[in-house]
């Protein structure tokens, strides 16, 4: 790997050499290294682009790293991974992808990971996605998330997409099942002419679901966001659906919260805000000595996290 | 050293354009503690707002260290050791108390146990209150005391805090009337405080009470406390104009 591959690894995996765990890295459509651990397995899928991994019933404190960088310009590809997480576990998943596009060439990759969680087992998993690269070719990623969180299980999804990437539609798609919990966190920032879509839908299926989604994200010079999440309460549930925008310059953001009841026990909140960064904000880091500029970028990236 | 001469200033909003501010005069010492009172309206705020430099003059002058500042925007005034505590601080969402602390004090390497003097200082419990976002769950008086926190971590010459009792409960206020007569005693700093209350007022070297954008009357507070006091209904520990219409019950 070269030193601007681990550039992009570091970016979105925070990976400055070979992970801990299991793991498989990706580049161009090509497996470039993999580690499966005693617990861990990871297996290339035989009739279709992709990777299965099977986390064994009650692994507990491992991760699992599955990184993906596109560097050639007109690459495009899309990658089922699977995952099949046993009973009793406690596991950190790491994903994202990283493209660098220095042509004119449409470098686009669609993955679609799909998850599906035993009892009693807590799952991280981090989704980072960022672009870059001189070339005048588009950048485009189109990531799609399913879940299937079983009896006890909890499930907390870290997304970000901080820059670099022209063009993305998220799809996420989410069911919970009894006294399970989902936890959505979802940031994003657009620049540019970019575009930026996210449709969610979770679905509390049983008993004691519970749902979360938290989305913030910043719009800036001509760019547009469209955001759709819909929490459905399917049992005596609980769900809360927040999306905060920042907009800036002339991009335009709409934000589409919507709750659905199918049972009466179903208790469903969401709450949705876009507006500019406030004045008095501005003002009051400059009074700490920040300048316009460091005050506006201040104010982004605390509210980005 | 701040001299202020002649300040004049007017603001636009959507019910048309006000003179608030009617030709000032004010000296204010090095190391001296002086309170603005006066009725709400008068435009002791927005005096406050024109020495940070949030609100821009449109004639007259203000002089800092002997450096004409009238010109100078909010972050120059700033670097150049001024601080303001807003009445109504904004929240952030995202930015926690010890991130407002460290910007604040200029410091990235601000210590947790910095972090609680300085709320300490404000009668929170700093263990509570670190790592808490500066956020609507925080209530009123929780932000107001934040605010005043950032002003004491910014360690400035010159501070200003716009009505700091605002808001915050008995309790609290105890504990930061304490702070404010440490900062009086110890700090060699520069205060000016916008206030109607007594205990307060008590603090002070110099009074100063600013009615319809004017400096009605300004001495020391030996002199002009009997007056501001006169001029509070009977019984209530506030001067009158701190509650709307002037009224006090």
């Amino acid at each position: 790997m070269t030193k601007q591959d681990l550039r992009l690894l570091r970016e979105i995996a925070d990976l400055e050499k070979t992970p801990m765990g299991a793991y498989n890295i990706r580049k161009n459509g090509e497996s470039v290294g993999r580690e499966s651990t005693e617990n861990i397995v990871i297996e290339t899928k035989t009739d279709r682009p992709g990777i299965d991994i099977r986390i064994r019933d009650g692994t507990r404190n491992e991760s699992v790293h599955i990184p993906v960088i596109l560097t050639k310009t007109g690459h495009t590809e899309t990658v089922y991974n699977d995952f099949f997480i046993g009973d009793g576990c406690d596991v950190l998943i790491v994903a994202g992808c990283g493209i660098r596009n220095g042509g004119c060439g449409t470098s686009r990759h669609d993955g679609v990971h799909t998850f599906y969680i035993g009892k009693d087992s807590t799952v991280r998993y981090v989704e980072k996605h960022y672009g870059e690269g001189p070339g005048t070719g588009e950048r485009i990623m189109n990531p799609g998330t399913v879940a299937y969180i079983g009896e006890n299980s909890s499930m907390k999804l870290d997304t970000v997409q901080i820059r670099g990437i022209d063009s993305t539609v998220r799809t996420t798609e989410i069911h919970v099942g009894k006294n399970a919990r989902a936890e959505v966190s979802e940031k994003l920032m657009t620049h540019g002419s970019q575009s930026a879509e996210s449709r969610m839908s979770i679905f509390l299926e049983d008993e004691g679901a519970d749902g979360r989604v938290i989305s913030r994200s910043v719009a800036r010079d001509s760019s547009v966001q469209l955001f759709h999440p819909e929490m459905t309460g399917r049992a005596r549930s609980f769900g809360h659906v927040q999306c905060d925008s920042i907009i800036m310059d002339s991009a335009r953001i709409s934000s589409v919260p919507a709750i659905s009841a199918e049972h009466t026990e179903a208790v469903l909140v969401h709450e949705a805000a876009i507006g500019k960064i406030a004045g008095d904000q501005i003002l009051k880091l400059m009074t700490l000595g920040l300048d316009e500029a460091e005050a506006e970028e201040r104010i982004i990236e605390g509210f980005l996290g | 050293m701040l001299s202020i001469r002649n300040l004049d200033l007017t603001a636009s909003n959507e019910s048309g354009t006000r003179h608030i501010l009617k030709g000032i005069d004010l000296d204010v010492p090095d190391g001296s503690f002086t309170v603005l009172t006066g009725p709400n309206g008068g435009g002791k705020t927005t005096l406050a707002k024109a020495i940070m430099g949030i609100m821009p003059a449109d004639s007259g002058s203000i002089l800092w260290d002997g450096r004409d500042i009238t010109a100078l925007g909010v972050t120059e005034r700033a670097r150049m050791g001024i601080s303001y505590a807003f009445q109504q601080p904004p929240r952030f969402k995202g930015i926690r108390v010890r991130d407002l602390l460290v910007l604040a004090s200029g410091k990235e390497d601000l210590s947790t146990a910095d972090c609680c003097r300085y709320l300490n200082k404000v009668g929170l419990c700093a263990g509570d209150y670190i790592d808490r976002e500066v956020d609507s769950s925080l209530s009123g008086g929780e932000v107001k005391r934040i605010e005043i926190a950032t002003v004491l971590a910014r360690d400035s010459r010159l501070m200003i805090f716009d009505e700091p009792e605002a808001g915050i409960d008995l309790w609290s206020f105890s504990r930061l009337t304490a702070t404010f007569g440490e900062i009086r005693k110890n700090s060699g700093a520069t205060v000016i405080v916008i206030s109607h209350q007594e205990r307060i007022i008590s603090l002070a070297d110099t009074i100063a009470v600013v009615a319809d954008g004017r400096i009605t009357m300004c001495g020391p507070r030996d002199e002009l406390f009997p007056a501001v006091l006169a001029g509070a209904a009977p019984g209530c520990r506030f001067i009158s104009g701190a509650n709307e219409g002037g009224d006090c019950e």
